[in-house]
């Protein structure tokens, strides 16, 4: 068997492993709750009766996905190259208000008005996330320690913009503060046609949110970039062994600012499905904690880009049963166990497995060493 | 030590002391001109006190850890876990059961840690995040399944994100004569005089009504000096930090001492929680607002040692006090960083025209001036804002010790120094 | 001494049939040694002859899968140092195991700390170590920081943290390997010492003129196993070499010149700052800068470096490790600032980036592999991109070409006999020779015009030492201009045409390799002998 797919199926292995003994220790947790482990996986199963229901649940998994698939490609970037980005979550929370501020000021034909504010979205990501390189790259500051403070300074900063400078017309009856409206040419269209096209009803609420494919084509250009091209590799020898990368001409400091700027980037994008595809708006009730979700899914991918979209799905699909378990009288909040869980046993799974492929490749590299035959090229 | 040591140790202590002195005399100049009297009030002290402690426990915890070579920054996590178990225990059966169940229960979310990176060699930064989501993941379960309507704790006031309140709290004490009874500070407080009053206030703020586990939690820190750096489980507890290979090959058991070293971190950052919950009375989710992380940065703020540690702490509690106290007052920073600023100008000049150097060469580069041309702009901004703002949104005062540790860190990562093998993965029998 | 107390007296350490099996090879195999107390036993043998493995297990960090290890007759099972120190056995480490940040004291009571009440006892450990360091001649400061020490000071720690353990029994893993010969001397009568004081000492090296001067018992291990046990007395040194390597020896002598009139690289008044590179003030020459620094008393890492390579021209530098070698690497390579001019094949290229030197054709073999020339965890072929990432035929566009990559791996492995089951598996997996060839395969691709081979053959075995000797002849014969820095004397007088010596930063000596001896040279190096002479 060729070296790289033995690896690849042992990491898939590993990963199924961990992802067994999560639900095992979660099972525990429910029957200590005093509820029925039957029950809860049931529930994340169910989907619901009728087929509005199942495609309701659909969309609404999907929709949690996309979000967590370009929060987990933003903290992959950085991790590939062992740059600990730490604050996607204030990158996109501090993209997210700006975005949403930028998109209600003015009114353009729809691919226009889109495409400025993920342009704004990705800049100002971008932008924030350019601080702590630079920090790092000029005075040697940890990245891990500046985006973490730098997290606290954007989730403040959002929240005195939404109060303060860019508050809009609070609706009769609306609780929360947020950014004026946008106009509907800022509306990415849904993709309720796909159901329509399968004969399914369309789902109700914001439907599919069309960001979507914006998502997929991020992953598979991400996947280019840092899989097939020089920009790639230089981030994979980077990460390996920076000594070894600046010794052969790449220059760290170049390759700490454009990863960090890339990830801030992506970061940006990571609110757009929901201001986009939804609110039209950046309101106080904006969903938090994606930036640290995302770091949990590109761990669990293995910071490559298929391994992010199923991992990705899989917290899409935990965090959908929200409802179906309080049905079941389960506490919903079973899910950031095994999330937790999954995480800490998926990393734990990839070091025994990283462990056990480099055992064997010793063994048949040293096995080489009795011989002197030439040897095959693995295409 | 010999003489050199002594005499190095002997000369940043008067340092210290010094920096100390004109930092009170700074500040009571501020409150002069500002006329805010809450920048040196016993109360804003008292409360910078109170906030000190969880940030000061939190820092701890990451001091032990990190001397060990463990980054942990689960920190967040764990006191997460030591907030809940604190409300938990303390509801039921008081003050002394929250301080132990938070305790255990931030130990067990340091062995979690340990069992990953010492065992399993999984990188540091990535265990931590994974704590940092599993810390609030079993707390809400665990309040889901034990607070919600209709159970013994809800009908003691308990709800899905809050436990009921404790039973009892622990004691408090004044120091006799002076901050209480005659209480001499407070009236020399109340006379506004300069730099007396101030520091009367000070005094007065660390000394009246202060809850018995705050001093425990302060003599912790010279307790973490004495085990760190006098004894010998110290020293082979920081050779784990420098290189764990020599210490592992004189025969000291180097993954037994990162666990111990990382349980403690935990039950250290667990502490900080508990004190989250006898501040409040109760478990509130949510509560400790991140402070793991700025006990984080108290700590390499304080260049991975106990006493600058505590200076961080006191510097991030004591922002957090006076916002608390007087929002007003806190604008009057401004006016402080802008002295600050013009100091640090006033001395730059000094020491350039003083300078004996040919001029071709003392003129050595273009950065000094920028740099000096920045601080002079900065003083300006912070005067001028000084002068026009009445007072901060509460949004950038929350922001203020980030923004600080951020400058700080700005200014002084390259004289920090952390332990030589923290964050290193370490595997027995394996050169690095 | 009669017969009888000659047979009471029990060999200090035995060891009885020792194997020990690693995935896929024997380190060690049925090995055999007897060491008689009070004296200097060596063990000689070549690189990866097994010998490391060898000395682990006797100390307790590795577990033998067969044989029986006696001390003083008794027979004892490690399963960890600690168990060994109990017995009286102590390790100085080839690569010295001390923590910088620790002053000597804490470095040599760790593990085994006085303590008085609670707290460690410092007056009662300084007082113990001076009393050890007077008794045996080892002088150190105890109270100053690891990282203040120079080599030699260093090594003494280590002894001292030994005999501080009490041990009888010293093993020495190849302590020789990073001292030059005035230092070496000095570690001779440290040990001469020792056993007068009654110790038995431990001896690994693979320097055999050292190892007849001190042993007084000597075993050779080839291939994991013992071949022969001798006297110093009745064999030479030629003798020992063959009984090592087991054939005739390798030798690095080039023959006759090439080296050609025509300049390749030439380099002049290289000066580096300790405290960083500052940009030379406006209006400031360079020279005035530099003396400027020279009379403020700053230390400089590199001071006034000149010298030109010429094509077919093997330069050698010589020196004690950290006298600026690391530091004329980065300066060449563009890794780090510094001033002076650099100049290849006419070039200027001093303000070039580390990239564009590379692409003027610019090899360099790092001096450490795995930091340095390596991703241990990624693929051959993707090690073989490495450094040309830019060029054909790694590159198409912004593209890197995967298949001519593997392909020309393919190549590498093949000419360089780089022994590896395909170009996809992880460069962790190969043997420290084959990463060596596999990087000098990859330096020698691209056609540089320069190269800089800094300690070639670290760590390789024999063969793949000859391999890449022959290969840096073959291409100094077709006009390569390399720079070669090694610790192996024997390496720079054989492979070099002109010789420097680099002591503190400055190059103090020239000399002609063909009459220099390794002794004239460690003068040198250390500064015992200085006056530059022209060849």
């Amino acid at each position: 068997m060729p070296a790289g797919l033995f690896r690849a199926l042992l990491t898939v292995a590993g990963a199924v492993a961990a992802i067994v003994v999560a639900i095992v220790i979660s099972s525990v947790a429910i029957i200590a709750a005093g509820a029925s482990p039957e029950a809860a996986f049931a529930a994340f199963f169910d989907f619901g009766e009728t087929e509005r229901s199942v495609v309701n649940g659909i969309a609404t998994m999907l929709n949690r996905a996309v979000p967590l698939f370009i929060a987990g490609l933003a903290v992959a970037v950085g991790f590939r190259m062992n740059l600990f980005n730490i604050g996607v979550e204030g990158q996109y929370r501090i993209a997210a208000i700006c975005a949403a501020y930028v998109g209600s000021t003015f009114t353009a034909p729809a691919p226009i008005q889109i495409a400025v504010i993920i342009v704004v979205a990705a800049a100002v990501g971008g932008f924030y996330a350019l601080i702590p390189a630079v920090m790092k790259v000029t005075r040697g500051v940890n990245e891990v320690i500046s985006t973490i403070m730098l997290n606290y300074i954007a989730i403040n900063l959002a929240a005195f913009l939404v109060r303060g400078p860019f508050t809009g017309q609070r609706a009769e009856g609306q609780l929360t503060t947020s950014t004026p409206v946008m106009p509907e040419s800022a509306w990415f269209p849904d993709l309720n046609w796909i159901f329509e096209v399968l004969g399914l009803p369309a789902p109700r609420g914001g439907g599919l949110w069309g960001f979507l494919t914006v998502a997929i084509l991020l992953g598979v250009g991400l996947w280019v970039l840092l899989e097939r091209t020089r920009f790639g590799f230089e981030v994979k020898a980077s990460g390996l062994n920076p000594s070894a990368a600046l010794a052969s001409g790449v220059n760290p400091k170049k390759m700490i600012i454009s990863a960090m700027v890339l990830s801030g980037a992506i970061a940006g994008l990571i609110g757009l499905p929901e201001i986009l595809g939804d609110k039209h708006s950046f309101g106080s009730n904006f969903t938090p904690g994606l930036g640290f979700l995302g770091i949990a899914v590109a761990l669990l991918g293995r910071n490559k880009p298929v391994g992010i979209a199923v991992a990705a799905l899989l917290f899409g699909f935990l965090d959908r049963a929200q409802g179906p378990l309080q049905f079941a009288n389960v506490p919903p909040s079973v899910i950031m166990i095994m999330q937790g869980t999954i995480v800490l046993l998926v990393v734990i799974a990839n070091e025994i497995t990283s462990r056990i492929a480099l055992r064997r490749e010793e063994r048949r590299a040293a096995q080489q060493l009795g011989r002197n035959t030439p040897v095959e090229v693995a295409a | 030590m010999t003489t050199v040591v002594g005499s190095k140790r002997t000369r940043n202590y008067h340092l210290a002391l010094i920096g100390v002195a004109v930092l009170i005399l700074l500040m009571s100049l501020v409150r002069i001109v500002s006329g805010q009297d809450d920048i040196t009030s016993s109360g804003t002290f008292s409360a910078a006190l109170l906030l000190s402690v969880p940030i000061g426990l939190a820092g701890l915890g990451g001091l032990w850890a990190e001397r060990a070579g463990v980054v942990n920054i689960g920190l967040e996590g764990m006191m997460v876990l030591g907030t809940w178990f604190a409300g938990w225990a303390g509801y039921q059966w008081g003050a002394t059961a929250a301080l132990v169940a938070g305790l255990i229960a931030g130990a067990l979310g340091g062995l979690i840690h340990a069992i990953a990176t010492v065992t399993f060699g999984v990188d540091h930064i990535i265990s931590g995040v994974a704590i940092n989501l599993l810390g609030p993941g079993v707390t809400r379960f665990l309040s889901e399944v034990l607070y919600k309507e209709g159970t013994a704790a809800g009908e003691a006031g308990a709800g899905i994100t809050t436990s009921p309140a404790l039973s009892s709290q622990p004691p408090q004490v004044s120091l006799p004569l002076f901050s209480s009874g005659p209480d001499w500070l407070g009236s020399l407080e109340s006379t506004h005089w300069f730099l007396l009053s101030d520091l009367a206030g000070i005094l007065r703020g660390v000394t009246h009504n202060v809850n018995v586990l705050v001093i425990l939690a302060v003599l912790m820190l010279p307790l973490t000096f004495f085990v760190l750096w006098r004894t010998a489980f110290g020293l082979r507890l920081r050779s784990a930090g420098e290189n764990p290979w020599a210490a592992e090959s004189l025969g000291v058991n180097v993954y037994l001492i990162k666990y111990v070293a990382v349980v403690i971190s935990g039950a250290f950052a667990g502490l900080g929680g508990v004190f989250l919950v006898f501040v409040t009375t109760k478990y509130v989710e949510g509560q400790t607002g991140g402070r793991g992380f700025i006990g984080l940065a108290a700590m390499i703020f304080g260049n991975w040692r106990p006493g600058g540690l505590a200076g961080g702490a006191a510097l991030f509690g004591y922002a957090d006090g006076l916002q608390l106290r007087s929002a007003g007052a806190v604008t009057s920073f401004l006016l402080f960083g802008g002295v600050l600023l013009v100091i640090y100008l006033g001395l730059k000049v000094r020491g350039m025209l003083s300078s004996d150097r040919p001029a071709a060469l003392a003129a050595r580069t273009a950065r000094e001036y920028t740099l000096m041309a920045a601080a002079a702009a900065g003083a300006v901004v912070l005067i001028w804002l000084w002068m026009t703002v009445d007072r901060l949104p509460n949004e950038f005062v929350f922001i203020t010790p980030h923004v600080l540790t951020l400058l700080v860190l700005l200014v002084a990562s390259q004289r920090l120094r952390m332990p030589k093998a923290d964050g290193v993965r370490y595997r027995r029998g394996e050169q690095h | 001494m009669n017969a009888d107390t000659v047979a009471a007296v029990q060999p200090a350490v035995q060891l009885e049939g020792i194997t020990k099996r690693f995935p896929g090879v024997v380190a060690n195999h049925d090995i055999r040694i007897t060491v008689e107390p009070g004296t200097v036993h060596a063990i000689v043998g070549e690189n990866g002859a097994g010998k490391s493995t060898l000395m682990k297990i006797l100390y307790g960090m590795q577990k033998p899968d067969e044989g029986t290890i006696r001390v003083n007759g008794a027979e004892v099972s490690f399963r960890t140092p600690s168990d060994a120190i109990a017995t009286g056995i102590g390790m100085v480490h080839q690569h010295f195991m001390l923590a910088d940040n620790f002053t000597v004291l804490e470095n040599i009571v760790l593990g085994a700390e006085p303590r008085k009440g609670l707290t460690l006892d410092v007056g009662g450990a300084r007082a113990r170590v001076n009393e050890l360091a007077e008794r045996h001649g080892l002088r150190v400061d105890p109270d100053r920081l690891v990282e203040d020490l120079g080599v030699g000071d260093r090594q003494r720690v280590e002894i001292l943290k030994v005999l501080y353990r009490g041990a009888r029994i010293l093993i020495l893993d190849e302590p020789t390997a990073v001292l030059v010969p005035q230092e070496v001397d000095e570690l001779f009568d440290n040990l001469r010492e020792l056993k007068a004081g009654g110790l038995t000492v431990i001896f690994i090296s693979h320097k055999l003129d050292e190892v007849l001067d001190i042993a007084d018992a000597i075993t050779v291990i080839r291939r994991g196993t013992t071949v022969a046990s001798v006297d110093p007395g009745d064999v030479t040194a030629r003798r020992l070499a063959e009984l090592m390597v087991g054939s005739e020896l390798p030798t690095p002598e080039t023959r006759e010149s090439t080296v050609t009139d025509a300049v390749m690289l030439q380099v002049s008044a290289l000066t580096m700052e300790a405290e960083g590179y500052r940009p030379v003030p406006k209006g400031a020459s360079v020279e005035l800068y530099v003396d400027s620094l020279r009379a403020e008393g700053r230390r400089l890492l590199l001071d006034g470096v000149s010298f030109e390579i010429h094509q077919g021209e093997i330069l050698g530098i010589a020196g004690v490790e950290g006298n600026g070698q690391s530091e004329l690497i980065e300066a060449i390579m563009g890794m780090r600032l510094a001033h002076g001019d650099i100049s290849l094949g006419g070039a200027d290229i001093a303000s070039w980036s580390t990239l564009r030197r590379r692409e003027a054709g610019i090899g360099y073999i790092p001096e450490d592999r795995h930091r340095q020339g390596l991703l241990l965890e990624a693929s051959l072929w993707e090690n073989r991109v490495l450094g040309h990432q830019t060029r054909p035929p790694a590159r198409r566009g912004i593209w890197v070409n995967r298949r001519a990559a593997k392909a020309d791996t393919q190549r590498i492995v093949q000419d360089y006999d780089v022994r590896t089951p395909g170009v996809d598996t992880l460069a962790l997996a190969l043997s420290g020779g084959n990463q060596q060839k596999l990087i000098v395969g990859r330096e020698m691709s691209g056609e540089p015009k320069f190269l800089i081979a800094a300690h070639p053959t670290r760590g390789v075995d024999v063969g793949a030492q000859a391999a890449i000797w022959d290969h840096l002849r073959d291409a100094r014969a077709a006009g390569l201009a390399v720079l070669l820095i090694s610790a192996d004397l024997d390496e720079l007088i054989g492979l070099s045409d002109t010789l420097h010596v680099i002591y503190r930063g400055r190059l103090v000596a020239r000399l002609d390799p063909s009459d220099v001896t390794p002794e004239r040279l460690g003068g040198y190096m250390t500064g015992a002998i200085t006056g530059t002479e022209e060849t």
